[in-house]
């Protein structure tokens, strides 16, 4: 059984228990515990079922690269899924259940799929599903997705907040162990900016567990002394638990701060992103164990060798009282030595080289323990946990010699860099035969914005496998990366550490390696995704010879754990396959986050109310009060209509529409874009920018114009009004404002530099109003300023003084077809306007409306509507706006376009007004349909509804279209497909249904 | 994430703060122009994996547009210059020459 | 004239920053040649300060000039002045190609105040806001969160931003999580 070792665990805080538990069971742990450390000390081995099979799975590693040992960690608002215990931080009141099972841990169903494994092969989904169709929407996909996902997805609104952080650096070091603190110190001492994170919350990474030496003191001795020697440098930062996440372009680091994971309601966010700029970044990542291939890998009590002296080390949790030891490597033995002085039984080491004569071989000789070289592991037996091994000769086929009890295996396969964070942005790898790994290749390191490196790996995760020659390469890194960054580097000298000799390692990718096919069936490469080495064997018999595609094939590597374990057991096994060399075969593509990131970390303060900006009108506060029902128009929110008890939205705009022909309309329209455009070459820029002349506008006039793009489509309509010999302001529809804006830059910026014009966008200066009805000047009338009379005031004209007392701007001008003005006042009068506007005009029947008002009565009017009767395809003559190109013109943008053949079709859908016989509203989209068939077999089509609305004036459906020769058809009766298969008969009509003669808005 | 110098602001601003303008220094071609040099303006863009010239426009920030070299196959950025120009300034492109020996010249593909 | 109201009327919040909406402010736009001697002399009669260096913020008497753009300053006077302001612009740069127009209504402003300050708006602006490159006086434009905005060291801990009215709640939602107590990054 696993337990605790008495007065054991470097990183423990003996004196301070923690209670936590595990699928109800109320546990104990210690300070400084990771719930696998405290999960393991309660002899929680198992701890999990696999994804695919179900099979019984325990904790393999002790840090990032875990794949099995993932819980649902937390309650409602904090729960969390696949979250792995290694990594998770002991404290007090933990709660975690273990996941993927029905109905428990100890029993469950699921586990049927392993007893009939040899189904489901690699590719069984995609072999399988094929056919029936029906039978994937009816039977396999609910089936598929009942069992699909390992934990359950969190139910409740995320309790917690999150943010980012941005950073500019010199130097950013990845990795906190000896190496990454010898890089940060070698470059703090140039004088560089600093920045150095780890993803654990303690310092030092493996070094102290591995025993070294460093300058003649303990590791941990020389760790504490580098950090205060940090801490001394101003220049330097350093922070705990914060994962170096992804490199990108031009320096760009991602780093993933668990501010408040350990300590959750605390009030401090959970996590932090860090988005750091760094000139150099320095990967001191370290590296990570491989397992070995052999028959029962995954049975919980399988560990790494590493993982299992961690365990005691760090956290004096022993996995097991009877340890086989199976190697390839003289790393491992360092494992059985801990474990022998601590105590306990290591019955044998097994190693498949054919000899071991190394330092770490000698004294683990020296302590009494048995070593069996050339041996192998040729099964393990147990079933939730091990309960021991069967020996073969590693060059045989798995002849049994020997059955051994026991009830752990710590395996090792050799150790491979972490070379994550350098291939994120394109850092090449080279094979290093020796180690059996790849490894950054120097000299191609990922390059800047000036075409420079800017990745220096360190350390182990640069191959550099001994304590001297680590800190030699760190060293180095760091004095490299503070030059590059434009700093000189101090010539001081590298620490220096005993190294231990190690023997070549030889690499072994199964177990025996003549295994047979029922043992490689047993033989798990991805543990999280249960990918065995039948598996990619399968693949490269069925021709994947890619190794993406091998991937993609067998989901090796897929997982939550991105193949940390599995990558370069998986690809030797698919280059053995292909009798190819493994740098030939080649690795899958290193993509961000290194560890799984949470969401709410990459929305940051994203959420809520600040999810998304939420532009409001000074009048916004208004509408909210009075049972408006909003409209989302770009970021803007404008009220579509207001709601009065008992009405109904449709009941409400009809009441809009109705008041305001027969009586008084007010329209908050302070989202219609206001660029003021200025210079002496303002008028020739306008000619250039609309369709019609605005240079030949009067002061103190207004016209309405059409903006097309260089295609010759309509990208925006308004009303423009000449203000002064050289100024115009120029109304934009409202999502227009600020792309309309942005136009008018580019072209005087980019092409016309030399054109004296100035351009603001005054959009939010002003709060504007419609003032629309019959009672329209009543009401200005009664507040009292400005004389509004048709004489002083005629239709398309514009004056500016006071209103009742407020500074206005008014616009004579009407998208309604009733007498209309349009006010600016400036923005922080808006308010107190609109409150005098529904005061005054009370006796005349005012009342807001909202735009679905305003659309009704613009199409009862004929008028367009950008985005309506625009698509982006659609030129003014389609629109019949011919009258508003100018003849006089030579020039205007997309204009030339508009010349072009396609443009000048005769065939081109044009606007027209459309009626249905029965009075109905036609469907929104719904295309004209005509005899006979396209090449496609599909019903031939001649027009489109651009506009429908049910017209309370009129008491009947209206709407505009887009029809081939329709304005040579009016009177002509077509039909419209609706989404029910039947048929509509409406009459092409003038597309203006109301006051044709434009005599309500002219008075 | 890119960065890239305005040339205005004097920052090495990020992607986040600029906003992409498609090839650079495109002759503009009007209603006196025939179909085929319309169409080059309107729709033939150069696409070349090297050397590149573009525009950007510093949208969150100064709001002016400039012109940027740069590599699109390493991201390397040869220089921002002015967006006031035809064409490049003659000591970028004598940069870009001698970082990029095989680079045959601007508009030497065109 | 009507009582003129701010898009938040002086909302402030006490976190580890104190965030303030700032009122009524006059806020001009100028745009011209900034290197000519007329804005220069307009300039400094209309806010009694030069013209600001490039990503500057030059302030007196509490008026004040920022570097916008290469051709564009925004000039700080108080509410009440602004008309009064960009007439006697309009008067000094006759002759000039200018713009001179009143954004107060169109802004909301912003201030930061406390020892985090630069550690809030590096929560949310692409910027390096570290103390030696970004002191009192440097003004940039840039974004916050999602939106634009304009902002500039204004004393020792204390910084004043400019956005745009309309996302006046949006803006301070997005300061006041970042100043939330407990949210302190101990870094700048």
């Amino acid at each position: 059984m696993s337990t605790r070792l008495p007065n054991a665990g470097r990183l423990l805080n003996r004196s301070k228990a923690v209670e936590f538990t595990f699928n109800g069971k109320r546990l104990k742990g210690f300070e400084g515990d990771t719930l696998g450390a405290a999960l393991l000390a309660n002899d929680q081995m198992m701890v999990g079922r696999s994804f695919k099979y179900h099979r019984p799975r325990g904790i393999i590693a002790s840090g990032a690269e875990e794949p099995n040992a993932l819980v649902n960690m937390g309650q409602d608002g904090r729960f969390e899924p696949n979250q792995r215990v290694t990594t998770t931080e002991l404290f007090d009141g933990l709660t975690a259940t273990s996941q993927n099972h029905w109905p428990s841990l100890e029993f469950d169903v699921g586990v049927a799929n392993n007893y009939v494994a040899r189904f489901l092969p690699a590719g069984f989904y995609y072999k399988t599903f094929m056919a029936p169709r029906a039978a994937w929407k009816h039977v396999f996909e609910p089936i598929i997705r009942q069992s699909a996902g390992l934990g359950k997805a969190p139910k409740d609104r995320d309790a917690d907040r999150y943010e980012h952080f941005y950073a500019y650096v010199d130097v950013m070091v990845i990795g906190g162990g000896i190496a990454g603190l010898q890089a940060a110190k070698a470059a703090g001492d140039s004088g560089a900016k600093v920045l150095l994170v780890e993803q654990t919350r303690h310092w030092g990474g493996r070094a102290p567990v591995d025993g070294a030496k460093i300058d003649g003191k303990p590791a941990d001795e020389w760790i504490t002394e580098t950090l205060a020697a940090l801490a001394a440098m101003d220049n330097v930062s350093v922070r705990t638990r914060t994962m170096g996440s992804g490199v990108y372009d031009h320096g760009y680091v991602l780093a993933y701060e668990q501010v408040a994971d350990h300590t959750p309601g605390d009030g401090r966010p959970r996590h932090r992103l860090w988005r750091v700029r760094a000139k150099q970044i320095v990967t001191a990542t370290g590296a990570i164990e491989r397992p070995l291939s052999f028959a029962g890998n995954d049975i919980p009590g399988v560990m790494l060798a590493g993982a299992v002296r961690d365990y005691a080390i760090n956290w004096g949790v022993s996995v097991g009282d009877r340890s086989v030891v199976v190697t390839n490597n003289d790393d491992a033995y360092r494992t059985a030595i801990t474990l022998k002085e601590a105590g306990l039984d290591i019955p044998v080491i097994i190693d498949a080289r054919a000899e071991a004569n190394g330092d770490l071989p000698n004294q683990a000789r020296a302590l009494g323990i048995r070593i069996e070289t050339g041996k192998a592991i040729a099964k393990v037996k147990g079933g939730k946990r091990v309960t021991g091994v069967a020996i073969c000769q590693q060059a045989g086929e798995g002849a049994v010699l020997e059955e051994i009890a026991c009830d752990s295996v710590a395996m090792s396969g050799g150790w491979s860099p972490v070379v994550h964070l350098w291939s994120h942005c394109g850092g090449k790898l080279i094979w290093d035969t020796e180690q059996a790994h790849f490894r950054p290749d120097a000299d191609r390191s990922p390059t800047g914005a000036d075409g420079a490196a800017f990745v220096v790996p360190a350390g182990i995760a640069n191959g550099a496998m001994g304590t001297a020659d680590v800190l030699v390469d760190a060293d180095k890194a760091g004095k490299a990366a503070a030059k590059a960054a434009g700093f000189t580097a101090k010539r001081t000298a590298a620490p220096k550490a005993v190294q231990v000799d190690e023997a070549a390692l030889s690499p072994v990718w199964i177990m025996p390696q003549g295994a047979g096919p029922k043992a490689r069936m047993k033989m798990w490469l991805d543990y999280q995704n249960d990918v065995k080495v039948s598996d990619v064997q399968l693949a490269a018999r069925e021709g994947y010879e890619s190794v993406e595609h091998t991937k993609r094939y067998t989901t090796l590597g897929m997982a939550t754990d991105q193949g940390k374990l599995s990558n370069i057991n998986g690809l030797a096994i698919l280059a053995d396959s292909l009798n190819a060399d493994i740098p030939q075969v080649g690795t899958t593509t290193f993509r961000p986050p290194y560890t799984p990131i949470s969401m709410g970390a990459i929305a940051g303060e994203a959420r809520g109310e600040i999810f998304q900006p939420l532009r409001k009108t000074p009048i916004h506060g208004w509408h909210e009060k009075n049972g408006v029902y909003w409209e989302p128009v770009g970021h803007w929110r404008r009220p579509y209509c207001f709601q009065r008890s008992g009405e109904s939205v449709e009941q409400a705009v009809h009441r809009e529409v109705k008041n305001t022909r027969e009586n008084l309309g007010l329209l908050d329209a302070s989202t219609l874009g206001k660029l003021v455009v200025t210079g002496p070459d303002a008028g020739r820029f306008l000619d250039m920018m609309y369709t019609n002349m605005m240079s030949n506008l009067k002061v103190g006039k207004c016209r309405y114009g059409l903006m097309c793009s260089e295609n010759g489509f309509l990208s925006d309509d308004g009303v423009v009004a000449r203000i002064d010999e050289d100024t115009w302001l120029c109304h934009t529809t409202s999502g227009g404002a600020d792309r309309i804006h942005a136009w008018m830059e580019e072209w005087l910026q980019t092409e016309w530099w030399d054109w004296k014009v100035y351009v603001a966008n005054l959009t939010e200066q002003f709060a504007q109003i419609a003032v629309v009805g019959p009672n329209a000047r009543k009401v200005l009338e009664k507040l009292g300023g400005m004389d509004v009379s048709k004489e002083a005031l005629a239709f398309m004209e514009w004056n500016e003084g006071k209103i009742g007392g407020f500074d206005a701007r008014v616009y004579r001008i009407s998208f309604s077809g009733e007498l209309s003005y349009e006010i600016s006042v400036p923005a922080s009068q808006g308010r107190a306007f609109w409150d005098a506007l529904h005061e005054v005009g009370a006796e005349f029947g005012a009342m807001a409306y909202g735009t679905e008002a305003l659309h009704i009565m613009r199409a009862e009017k004929g008028f367009i509507m950008i985005g309506d009767e625009t698509d982006g395809t659609i030129i003014p003559q389609d629109l019949g706006l011919n009258w508003a190109l100018s003849k006089k013109k030579e020039d205007y943008l997309g204009k030339r376009a508009q010349q072009r053949s396609h443009m000048t079709d005769p065939n081109r859908w044009k606007l027209v007004g459309l009626e249905t016989l029965d009075g109905s509203v036609l469907p929104d989209g719904a295309y004209a349909i005509a005899p006979g068939n396209n090449d496609n077999a599909q019903r031939n089509m001649v027009g489109r509804v651009t506009s429908t609305y049910h017209s309370p004036t009129l008491n009947r459906g209206i709407a505009m279209g887009l029809v081939l020769h329709g304005p040579d058809r009016m009177g002509e009766v077509i039909e419209f497909g609706k989404t029910d298969q039947t048929m509509v008969k409406a009459k092409i009509v003038d597309p203006v249904f109301y006051d044709k003669d434009g005599e309500k808005q002219n008075v | 994430m890119l960065t890239l110098d305005c040339p205005y602001c004097g920052v090495a601003a990020e992607e986040t703060e600029l906003h992409g303008g498609g090839e650079a220094h495109l002759k503009r071609f009007g209603p006196a122009s025939s179909d085929e040099d319309f169409e080059g303006y309107l729709f033939m863009r150069e696409n070349p994996k090297g050397v590149n010239f573009e525009r950007w426009r510093h949208v969150n920030g100064c709001g002016k547009w400039f012109h940027a070299a740069r590599c699109t196959m390493t991201l390397e950025v040869f220089g921002t210059y002015s967006a006031q120009t035809t064409e490049p300034p003659k000591a970028l492109l004598a940069k870009i020459k001698k970082k990029r020996p095989q680079w045959p010249g601007y508009g030497a593909e065109k | 004239m009507s009582e003129a109201v701010s898009a938040l009327n002086n909302a402030s919040y006490a976190g580890f920053v104190e965030v303030t909406e700032m009122g009524l402010q006059g806020m001009i736009t100028l745009r011209g040649d900034l290197s000519s001697a007329a804005i220069k002399k307009a300039v400094k009669t209309a806010v009694g300060v030069g013209v600001p260096e490039q990503r500057k913020m030059a302030m007196a008497d509490g008026k004040g000039a920022g570097w916008m753009s290469p051709d564009e300053l925004l000039l700080l006077v108080p509410y009440a002045q602004v008309e009064k302001t960009v007439t006697g612009l309009q008067k000094t740069l006759a002759k000039a190609h200018f713009m001179a127009v009143n954004v107060s209504d169109a802004r909301v402003m912003f201030r930061l105040k406390g020892a985090g300050a630069r550690e809030v708006l590096a929560k949310v602006a692409p910027v390096d806001l570290s103390s030696d490159a970004f002191g009192e006086g440097d003004l940039r434009r840039s974004r916050i969160a999602q939106v634009a905005a304009a902002f500039w060291m204004s004393g020792e801990d204390e910084f004043t931003l400019v956005a745009f009215r309309s996302v006046a709640d949006y803006v301070f939602g997005v300061l006041k999580i970042g100043a939330q107590p407990g949210s302190e990054v101990g870094y700048l």
